[in-house]
C-alpha cells in the first residue's frame, strides 16, 4: 500500500479540504449501499428474526448441515491438494527434464488441462464415467470427480510454479551442483527443487485458496459440499437468502486466513532468506485461472529465453 | 462425432459462451477500474471500501455468486431483469461475471500503478505538472502498460469462468459447459466430444495468452 505516497504530494490546505469532501462521498455512498441493501432486504422480509435465528441458536442446523458441509469441502480440498502437489512436482520435473520425449510429453499434458475449464472437466467426468459406473462407490463418485478434476487443473499449474521456481533460481546453483559431480537428476533433485519450492511456497498456498473456492464447483455433480448446504439450509428452514450470506461468510473468512498466511509465510521467507532465488509473490486468486500481476503471462516456452535475455539485458545496463 | 454437431448446437453454445466473455470482460473492466481508483486514491474512506470490495469478491466462489443472483437475488429479493426466466439468468450470469472479476481487474490495476518507480510521480511534480496532468502524461499510462499482463490473464481466467454459469442457466440455451453435460447426459462419455470442447477453450484462449505476452513484452516500461 506504498501506491498513495507514492502517487501524491502531502496535501495541502486546500487538498485536504478536498479529501474532506470525498471522505464524507465514501461515507454517503457505503451508506446509500448498505440502505438499499437494507431496504430491499428489510421489503422481502429477509431481516426477520426467525430466519437469522437458527445460526445462532439451532445446534442442529450447524451439526447437520453447515459442519457437514465444511467437512466435505474440506475434505474434498485436503485430497485435491495432496494430489495436485504430487501431480505438480512430477510434471514440473518432467518439463525440466533433459529427455526431449519426456519434456514434450509433460509439457503438453500442463498446457492442455490449464487451458480447460476446471468445470467442464468435472461435468464430463462425472457424467461420463464417474457417475454412471457408480466408481468408486456410488456415493462417493462425485467426491472423485470433483478431486479428479480439480488435480488436473492446480497440478499442471503447480507444475508451472514448479518450474518458473527452478528457471528463477541463480545459474550457479545448478553449476555447483555438477561441479561436485552430481548428475542432472541429482543436482534437480537435491538443489534446485528443495529451493524451488522454497520460493513458491506463498504462491503455493495462494493456489489452495483456488482449490478451496473451485471445490464450490462441486454442486454442478451434486456433491454435498459447504455451497450445496445452503440450499439444503434454504429449503429446510425457508431462508435462503439468509443462508447464502452465512456461506459466503464462511468461505471469505476461510480465503483470508489463507491469505493472510501466504503473505505472512512470504515476509518471513523474504527475511530469513533460505533460498537463493526471489520469493514467488503471492498470485492473486481467480476460479480455474491465474494471474501474477508484475510479470509476463508464462506460456510454453517462451518463458527460458525471455528471463534470460531480460537478465543478460539488465546486466549489460546497469553500468550507466 | 458428424451426429453430435448435427443434433445439438455447438456453435451456439460456444456463441453464448463468447457473448458471456465480452459482456462480462466489459463489466468488470468498468467496475475494476472504478475500484482500482478508489484504492489508490489519496482519500481512506474510498481506499478501505475499494479494499473491502477486492477482499469479499475475491474469496468468495463465483458458483456462490451465481446461486445467490438468482436464487436470492432474483427469486427471494423480486430483483428480475427480464420477465424471461432464461434471459434474467443469462443477465445475472453476466453481471456475476463482472461483479466477481473486477476484484481481479482493479488488483492487476493497482499492480500496474505499483511497477512505476517513486521517482516518475515525483519527477511529474517537480516540473511542476498537476496532479491530473501527472496522471495523465506520466503514470497512468506507464500503469496501463505495466498491467497487461495480469489483465490478459484475468481475461483468459474469465472465458474460462463463464464455464461456471452452467449452474444457473438451464439446458433451454446453454453455454459451452451446459451443452457438454446435455450431451454426456444423453449420448454417454465420448472422449472425442470432451477433446471437442477442450480444444473450443483453448482455440479462445491460447491466441489471447500469445497475445497479450507479447504485448506486454513489447509495452513494457524498460528500466
Amino acid at each position: 500500500m506504498s501506491a498513495p505516497s507514492l502517487l501524491f504530494d502531502a496535501p495541502g490546505p486546500k487538498a485536504r479540504m478536498r479529501h474532506r469532501i470525498l471522505t464524507v462521498l465514501g461515507l454517503g455512498l457505503a451508506a446509500l449501499i448498505a440502505w438499499l441493501v437494507i431496504d430491499k432486504m428489510n421489503d422481502a422480509g429477509q431481516l426477520e428474526a426467525d430466519l437469522w435465528k437458527p445460526f445462532v441458536t439451532d445446534g442442529e442446523l450447524w451439526k447437520e448441515y453447515l459442519l457437514q458441509g465444511l467437512v466435505n469441502t474440506l475434505k474434498a480440498a485436503a485430497l485435491s491438494v495432496v494430489f495436485a502437489g504430487i501431480f505438480g512436482i512430477v510434471f514440473g520435473l518432467g518439463r525440466l527434464s533433459s529427455n526431449l520425449v519426456v519434456r514434450f510429453v509433460a509439457g503438453t499434458i500442463v498446457e492442455f488441462f490449464r487451458s480447460v475449464p476446471v468445470l467442464l472437466m468435472m461435468i464430463f467426468l462425472f457424467f461420463g464415467y464417474f457417475g454412471p459406473h457408480e466408481f468408486p462407490s456410488s456415493s462417493t463418485s462425485s467426491l472423485a470427480a470433483v478431486v479428479v478434476a480439480l488435480t488436473l487443473y492446480n497440478g499442471s499449474v503447480i507444475a508451472e510454479l514448479v518450474r518458473s521456481g527452478v528457471y528463477s533460481l541463480p545459474k550457479g546453483q545448478g553449476e555447483a551442483g555438477l561441479s561436485v559431480g552430481l548428475t542432472d537428476g541429482q543436482t534437480l533433485r537435491s538443489v534446485l527443487l528443495p529451493q524451488a519450492l522454497t520460493a513458491m511456497l506463498p504462491a503455493l498456498i495462494s493456489q489452495f485458496v483456488v482449490i478451496l473456492k473451485d471445490t464450490a464447483l462441486g454442486v454442478q455433480i451434486t456433491y454435498p459440499d459447504l455451497l450445496n448446504t445452503a440450499s439444503q439450509i434454504g429449503s429446510r428452514y425457508s431462508n435462503t437468502v439468509p443462508a447464502y450470506v452465512v456461506i459466503g461468510l464462511v468461505f471469505v473468512l476461510l480465503n483470508y486466513v489463507l491469505t493472510v498466511v501466504a503473505s505472512w509465510v512470504e515476509r518471513t521467507l523474504k527475511s530469513k532468506g533460505r533460498t537463493a532465488g526471489p520469493i514467488l509473490s503471492t498470485v492473486p486468486n481467480i476460479v480455474q485461472g491465474d494471474a501474477n500481476p508484475g510479470e509476463p503471462t508464462v506460456h510454453g516456452l517462451e518463458r527460458v529465453g525471455e528471463s534470460f535475455d531480460s537478465f543478460t539485458e539488465r546486466a549489460r545496463r546497469e553500468p550507466d | 462425432m458428424g451426429d453430435v454437431f448435427e443434433n445439438y448446437d455447438i456453435i451456439g453454445a460456444f456463441w453464448v459462451t463468447i457473448q458471456l466473455s465480452a459482456l462480462g470482460a466489459l463489466g468488470a473492466l468498468v467496475i475494476g477500474t472504478i475500484v482500482a481508483v478508489m484504492r489508490v486514491s489519496p482519500v481512506q474512506v474510498l481506499r478501505i471500501l475499494g479494499a473491502a470490495y477486492v477482499n469479499i469478491f475475491r474469496n468468495t466462489p463465483l458458483t456462490l455468486l451465481m446461486f445467490f443472483s438468482i436464487a436470492g437475488m432474483a427469486f427471494i429479493l423480486g430483483l428480475m431483469l427480464s420477465d424471461d426466466l432464461s434471459t434474467n439468468a443469462y443477465r445475472w450470469a453476466v453481471i456475476a461475471l463482472a461483479v466477481y472479476h473486477a476484484g481481479f481487474v482493479a488488483e492487476a490495476l493497482r499492480s500496474g500503478v505499483n511497477t512505476i518507480p517513486a521517482g516518475q510521480a515525483e519527477a511529474a511534480r517537480a516540473i511542476g505538472l498537476t496532479f491530473g496532468q501527472s496522471m495523465r502524461e506520466v503514470l497512468l499510462p506507464q500503469a496501463f502498460r505495466g498491467a497487461i499482463a495480469p489483465l490478459g490473464s484475468t481475461l483468459i481466467a474469465l472465458i474460462k469462468n463463464t464455464t461456471v454459469a452452467a449452474v444457473i442457466l438451464g439446458t433451454s440455451n446453454p453455454e459451452a459447459a451446459g451443452m457438454l453435460q446435455v450431451i454426456t447426459e444423453n449420448e454417454g462419455a465420448s472422449l472425442p466430444t470432451f477433446g471437442l470442447f477442450a480444444i473450443g477453450f483453448v482455440i479462445l484462449t491460447l491466441p489471447l495468452g500469445v497475445l497479450f505476452t507479447r504485448l506486454s513484452q513489447q509495452l513494457a516500461v524498460k528500466r
